[in-house]
C-alpha cells in the first residue's frame, strides 16, 4: 500500500492505462501544457507527448465531441472536464451519442470513452457551479456512471472505467484532489464497475453515501458510535449499475436505512434507492427509510445561507435518530 | 352539518370496543335516543345511544372490529352531505382509513374473514392452521405496523394488535416484538410440549387450536398479571369450625323462601369483620392509603368466557336474605353478559369460592384496587379433638391474600381471627 491523494491515484490510473494500450489517450482544458487543472495530469504531457495529451479550446460540445468520433474509431479517449457543471454544454453528446450509439447501431459500434472532472459543490461557487451530475446522467440507459469517495476507490474503478467499452462518466470532486488514502499497489490493480464496499460495519442502520456523503456518513457514524449507534456504511462507489443486493444484505440486518445524497432532493439517486429498498426489502424495515440530500433550491452564495443548504451531520444523526426512534 | 358518532367511554377501564351488532345501516333515519349499535367493551356488551337526529351517512367499523376509545364509528347528518372531510380527517388519529375507496377496501378486508371471497379467504385459512395468525389488521381494525414488526409478529405468532406500538402513532417496531417475546417467553416455553408433538402422531389427541384471547380475557390477563406482578402478596390461612353456621343456615332456610349459601354467610361474615378492620378495605395510592368507609364486597363469578366480579354494595348494612338475592341476581347478570359497568364498580374487598368444587385451600390474586382478598374452600368432614376425644368436625379453610405494602400479617391475622369467630358464633353476626 502506498499513501496516494486523490488527484495523484487519478493521475496514476491514466498513466498506467496509456503505458498498457496505446489508442488511450487524454484531452481536455489545460491537460497538456499546465499539466491540468487540478494536476491528474501531471507529467503525462513529457512522458507521451502531444498526440496522446491534448489541449482544447474552451468548447466542451466540440471537444466531447471529438472524443465521441473517437471512441467510435477504436480509440480510447479520457475526456476532462474542468468541472461536470461546463459538461452540460457538452450533454447532447454524452447523452444522445454517446450513450445511444451502440443501441442505435444495433451493437456494430461501441463508444468506449470515459468522461471525467468533478462534481458537484466545491464550497461557494454560486448556482451554476454547484450542482452533482451523478443521478442526472445515471438516468440515461447506455451510461455508466461512478463518483467514488477514496484514492484507492478512484484508482482502481478509474483503470476499470478506461478499459470498458461503454461510455463511463468518471467523477470527483475540487474538494477531494488532496485528500489522501492508502492505494493499493498491487500490480494492475482493478476495481470491477457496480461494486460497492461495507466501508464501516453496523448492526443498526445502514447509511448509503458516495462520493463527498461518503465522509459526511464517516463523521455522523463517529458521533452516534458515542450514544451507542452502530452505523454500517455502504459506499455504493459505482452510481450505476448499483450494487443494490450489498445494500439489501445490509438492510436485512439493520432494518434501518438512510440515504446519503449530494443531488437535489426530487427524482435523485436517493429517491430510486428508496423505491428500490421498500420493494427489495419490504418486510426488513423497521421505518420508513430517510435521505439527507440537498433541497429542492439552487446552491446560494452567501456562507450562511450555504451552510443551511449543504447536507449536514447534524441531518445525517437527526435522520438516523428518526429511523432508529431515538427521537 | 355532519356530526361524528365516536366510540364512547361505556366502562372506566375500556381503551377499546368491539361493535358486536349494528341495529341501523347506512341511509336509515336515526332520532336523538335510538340504540344503533352494541358494543362489546372489556366488561359487557353495551348500548351507543345516538343523540342527535339525522340520516345515519356513513358506518365505519363492521361488526367484530374494535375501535379505539374516541375513534370514528358512524355519521350522521343531511342526505347527500358531502363528508369526506370527516373521513379524510379520520387517517391520521383514528384506526380506520381515510377515503371512501380506503374505506371501502377495508370493509371487504374486514369481512373476507366471514364471506367466501375465493382468494383471499382461501389464504387465511391456509394461515390460520399454521401457529401464527396474520388477520391483526382485518379484524381488529387497523393496527400501525413496521413491516418488519408485522413479519416478526407472524413468524413468531404473536398476535400484533395485542402489542403495544412505541413508535409515532403508536406505531408497532421491531423493539416492541422483542420486549413483547421477552414478557411472554416463559409461558410459550411451558405451552411448548404439548402442542409440539411427536408423541402426537402415536396417540390419538385432540386437535391442536388457537384460540383468539377476548377483550375480556385481555383484561383479566393485564389486570391480573398487573397485581400479581406489582403488589407483594402474602398469604395465610385459618381453620374454622363450621358446624354452627351450618346449623344456623339450616334453621334459616327452614324459614325463608330466599335460601341462603354458605357463600353469603362468608359474605356477611367479611362484611361485618371489614367495618372492624378498615386497614384491610383499603387500597393502595402511591402516596396515600385510602381506608374506605364503605364496605363495597366483590363476589368473584365464573363464566364461559372467564371470570366476573359483581360487587354487593354496602354489604355490611344488608341482610342476608338481601345479600343473597343480589348475589344470585348479579350472578346471573354476569353469566349471560348483561352486568352493567357500574354493577361491577367500587369494590373494596373480594371474595372468591371454589368450596363447591371441593376444593379444601387455595390462594387468589388480589383483585386490583382492592388491598386483600379471600379465597374460600370447601367444608370438609374432619375428625376433631373435643373435650379429649376424637369426635365428626366441620372445617372451612379460608385464604386471605393481602397487599403487603398495606396490610401487615399481624393484622390480616386479626382480621382473620374475626371472621372465624363470626362464623363460628354466627348469632353474634346479628350485634
Amino acid at each position: 500500500m502506498a499513501e496516494l491523494q486523490f488527484r495523484e491515484a487519478i493521475k496514476a490510473a491514466i498513466d498506467e492505462e496509456m503505458a498498457k494500450d496505446e489508442k488511450v489517450f487524454v484531452m481536455g482544458e489545460e491537460v497538456a501544457e499546465y499539466n491540468g487543472a487540478y494536476k491528474t495530469t501531471e507529467g503525462l504531457l513529457d512522458k507521451y507527448g502531444y498526440k496522446r495529451v491534448i489541449d482544447t479550446p474552451i468548447s466542451e460540445l466540440g471537444f466531447a465531441g471529438i472524443g465521441v468520433g473517437a471512441a467510435m474509431n477504436g480509440l480510447r479517449p479520457i475526456v476532462e472536464f474542468m468541472t461536470f457543471n461546463f459538461a452540460v454544454l457538452a450533454a447532447d453528446q454524452i447523452i444522445n451519442h454517446a450513450s445511444k450509439v451502440k443501441y442505435m447501431t444495433g451493437g456494430q459500434i461501441s463508444c468506449p470513452i470515459v468522461f471525467r472532472g468533478p462534481n458537484a459543490s466545491a464550497g461557494q461557487l454560486g448556482a451554476t457551479h454547484s450542482v452533482a451530475y451523478d443521478s442526472m446522467y445515471a438516468h440515461f440507459p447506455g451510461l455508466k456512471v461512478i463518483y467514488t469517495s477514496e484514492p484507492d476507490d478512484a484508482k482502481g474503478l478509474l483503470k476499470s472505467a478506461i478499459r470498458d467499452d461503454n461510455p463511463v462518466l468518471f467523477m470527483e470532486s475540487e474538494q477531494m484532489y488532496g485528500l489522501k488514502g492508502e492505494v493499493s499497489d498491487e500490480d494492475d490493480y482493478i476495481i470491477p464497475i457496480g461494486k460497492g464496499k461495507i466501508k464501516r460495519e453496523g448492526s443498526d442502520v445502514t447509511l448509503v453515501a458516495h462520493g463527498k456523503m461518503y465522509h459526511l456518513a464517516v463523521k455522523a457514524a463517529e458521533q452516534l458510535a458515542k450514544d451507542g449507534v452502530e452505523c454500517e456504511i455502504i459506499d455504493p462507489r459505482t452510481v450505476k449499475p448499483l450494487d443494490l443486493p450489498m445494500i439489501i444484505e445490509s438492510i436485512k440486518k439493520t432494518n434501518r436505512c438512510v440515504l446519503l445524497d449530494e443531488a437535489h432532493p426530487f427524482g435523485g439517486l436517493a429517491a430510486e434507492v428508496g423505491f428500490l429498498v421498500q420493494r427489495e426489502a419490504f418486510d426488513y424495515l423497521d421505518a420508513p427509510v430517510q435521505r439527507v440530500t440537498l433541497p429542492d433550491v439552487c446552491a446560494p452564495f452567501a456562507k450562511n445561507l450555504f451552510d443551511l443548504w449543504y447536507p449536514s451531520v447534524k441531518q445525517v444523526v437527526d435522520a438516523v435518530n428518526q429511523v432508529t426512534y431515538r427521537n | 352539518m355532519a356530526i361524528k358518532i365516536e366510540m364512547p367511554k361505556l366502562s372506566d377501564t375500556m381503551e377499546e370496543g368491539v361493535i358486536a351488532k349494528w341495529n341501523v345501516k347506512e341511509g336509515d333515519k336515526i332520532s336523538a335516543g335510538d340504540i344503533i349499535a352494541e358494543v362489546e367493551t372489556d366488561k359487557a356488551t353495551m348500548d351507543v345511544e345516538a343523540f342527535d337526529d339525522g340520516i345515519l351517512l356513513k358506518i365505519i367499523p363492521g361488526e367484530g372490529d374494535a375501535v379505539p376509545l374516541g375513534g370514528l364509528i358512524a355519521v350522521i347528518g343531511e342526505e347527500g352531505e358531502d363528508i369526506s372531510d370527516i373521513l379524510d380527517g379520520t387517517e391520521g388519529g383514528s384506526s380506520e382509513g381515510s377515503s371512501k375507496e380506503e374505506n371501502d377496501s377495508e370493509k371487504e378486508d374486514s369481512s373476507s374473514g366471514e364471506n367466501k371471497e375465493s382468494k383471499k379467504d382461501n389464504k387465511s385459512d391456509e394461515k390460520s392452521e399454521k401457529p401464527s395468525d396474520s388477520s391483526s389488521s382485518s379484524d381488529n381494525g387497523r393496527v400501525k405496523a413496521s413491516p418488519l414488526a408485522k413479519k416478526m409478529a407472524e413468524d413468531k405468532g404473536i398476535d400484533i394488535s395485542s402489542v403495544e406500538g412505541s413508535g409515532p402513532e403508536g406505531r408497532v417496531v421491531k423493539k416492541d416484538i422483542e420486549d413483547f417475546k421477552e414478557s411472554a417467553s416463559s409461558g410459550s416455553g411451558l405451552s411448548k410440549p404439548s402442542g409440539s408433538s411427536d408423541h402426537s402422531k402415536t396417540f390419538e389427541s385432540l386437535e391442536s387450536k388457537e384460540v383468539k384471547v377476548s377483550q375480556m380475557r385481555k383484561v383479566i390477563a393485564r389486570r391480573l398479571s398487573e397485581s400479581k406482578f406489582t403488589n407483594p402478596h402474602f398469604y395465610e390461612t385459618i381453620d374454622i369450625d363450621m358446624k354452627a353456621a351450618m346449623a344456623a343456615r339450616s334453621s334459616m332456610n327452614e324459614a325463608n323462601d330466599v335460601k341462603i349459601s354458605f357463600n353469603d354467610i362468608v359474605v356477611k361474615a367479611c362484611a361485618i369483620a371489614l367495618t372492624r378492620h378498615q386497614a384491610i378495605n383499603s387500597s393502595w395510592h402511591d402516596d396515600v392509603i385510602k381506608e374506605h368507609g364503605d364496605v363495597h364486597v366483590a363476589v368473584a363469578v365464573a363464566i364461559d368466557e372467564g371470570l366476573m366480579t359483581p360487587v354487593i354494595n354496602h354489604a355490611d348494612k344488608k341482610g342476608l336474605s338481601q345479600i343473597s338475592a343480589e348475589t344470585r341476581e348479579l350472578a346471573g347478570l354476569a353469566r349471560d353478559r348483561k352486568l352493567q359497568p357500574e354493577q361491577m364498580e367500587g369494590s373494596t374487598f373480594t371474595i372468591s369460592n371454589l368450596g363447591m368444587f371441593g376444593i379444601e385451600e387455595f390462594t387468589a390474586i388480589i383483585n386490583p384496587p382492592n388491598a386483600c382478598i379471600l379465597a374460600v374452600g370447601a367444608i370438609r368432614d374432619v375428625p376433631v379433638v373435643e373435650n379429649g376425644a376424637v369426635v365428626p368436625g366441620k372445617r372451612m379453610k379460608i385464604t386471605l391474600s393481602s397487599d403487603h405494602r398495606i396490610v401487615d400479617g399481624a393484622k390480616a391475622a386479626q382480621f382473620l381471627n374475626t371472621v372465624r369467630n363470626l362464623l363460628e358464633n354466627p348469632l353474634s353476626m346479628l350485634l
